[in-house]
């Protein structure tokens, strides 16, 4: 009893934090490994829609984005509206924009490249199908809706 | 005569400069994978081309300007859509207005009958991108079901679980991914 008592009366003890910045480190690792810094600023809203048949964008290096949607800034109008790189576009710039997205990647890289339209979803299809006329007419066959993975639909 | 012993240093710091990169770093993450509908556009046509596809094996889907769906010259709803396509697709009591199958070779298959139905899906400019996409998942979602059938009969296993590069094209082709999308055209204004 008498031991127990001297225990408690010794005061606080002091906790051992030489081990802390070594934890702090692992954590920061994990988080540089998984970063990836956004490249560009939307300028317009996008609300994916939502879908359960998704496949994952493999290599991230080879696709190319289009964002459609309202532009966040009311001064440049409640209509639709395409963003390419930094800012607004229409759609007759994009054979433009894929030129140049195909001149930055490799020779051999050329054909895999992948355009993700990351639409918003209150987007009027007419806008979607200039672009994808667009992408036709220059060969960018491959594309994806860009939408989220839900487990279940509701209709 | 310098000191033999080497000063020790001050590691206190350390967790504080690490902690600052950390929450660096956490401000920067972004965690989100890039996910999608994949799909692959036709090339442009001519304008004088003309497919000569029967009646009898084309499903017509198509969307108004204020999202509603007709189905096969019907009103229909995107519930039961799921099912009409892969009833169509596989027209199991080989009905006369449903598609015509052919029986083809595949390497790994054998002899197999493959549906020659195609959806047609034609959407107004109008239609919201939301009812599209939610329409694209119905239709990709029945033809990754008839897959898993095939898959499940020759191998046993879903075919998202189908490892095997040459098996996994096997059941691509015996049931391909049979969607074409109309030229536009201006059904219902804007």
């Amino acid at each position: 009893m008498a031991r127990f008592k001297k225990k408690q009366s010794s005061g606080m003890q002091k906790i051992n934090t030489s081990a802390l910045p070594d934890i702090i480190f692992m954590l920061l690792f994990f988080f540089m490994v998984t970063t990836t810094m956004r490249e560009i600023t939307l300028i317009v809203q996008v609300k994916s829609p939502e879908a359960t048949e998704v496949q994952k964008l493999e290599k991230k290096s080879l696709v190319s984005y289009i964002y459609v949607g309202v532009p966040l800034k009311a001064q440049f109008g409640t209509e639709s509206r395409i963003q390419l790189n930094d800012a607004f576009a229409s759609t007759t710039e994009i054979p433009e924009f894929i030129a140049s997205e195909r001149e930055s990647r490799d020779e051999a890289d050329r054909k895999f490249l992948t355009t993700s339209i990351k639409a918003d979803k209150a987007t009027r299809m007419g806008v979607i199908t200039d672009i994808k006329q667009e992408l036709r007419k220059v060969g960018a066959f491959k594309i994806n809706y860009s939408s989220r993975k839900v487990a279940k639909l509701s209709y | 005569m310098a000191s033999k012993e080497v000063p020790e240093i001050n590691a206190g710091s350390m967790a504080d400069i690490a902690f600052l990169l950390l929450i660096f770093f956490l401000v920067t993450t972004t965690m989100d994978v890039d996910t999608g509908i994949t799909r692959k556009l036709p090339p442009p046509v001519e304008d004088d081309t003309k497919f000569d596809i029967k009646d009898r094996n084309i499903f017509k889907v198509l969307v108004s300007s204020s999202d509603r769906l007709m189905v096969e010259g019907e009103r229909s709803d995107i519930s039961t859509l799921r099912d009409d396509v892969k009833a169509f697709m596989t027209n199991p009591t080989n009905r006369e207005d449903l598609p015509e199958k052919e029986l083809k070779f595949i390497e790994n298959l054998g002899d197999i009958e493959v549906s020659k139905g195609v959806v047609s899906l034609k959407n107004d400019r109008g239609t919201s991108y939301e009812m599209y996409i939610k329409i694209q998942n119905e239709l990709t979602a029945a033809f990754a079901e008839l897959r898993d059938e095939v898959s499940l009969q020759f191998y046993g296993v879903k075919f998202k679980n189908l490892i095997n590069e040459d098996y996994r094209k096997a059941v691509q082709k015996a049931v391909p991914m049979a969607i074409s999308e109309a030229e536009p055209e201006n059904i219902g204004g804007n």
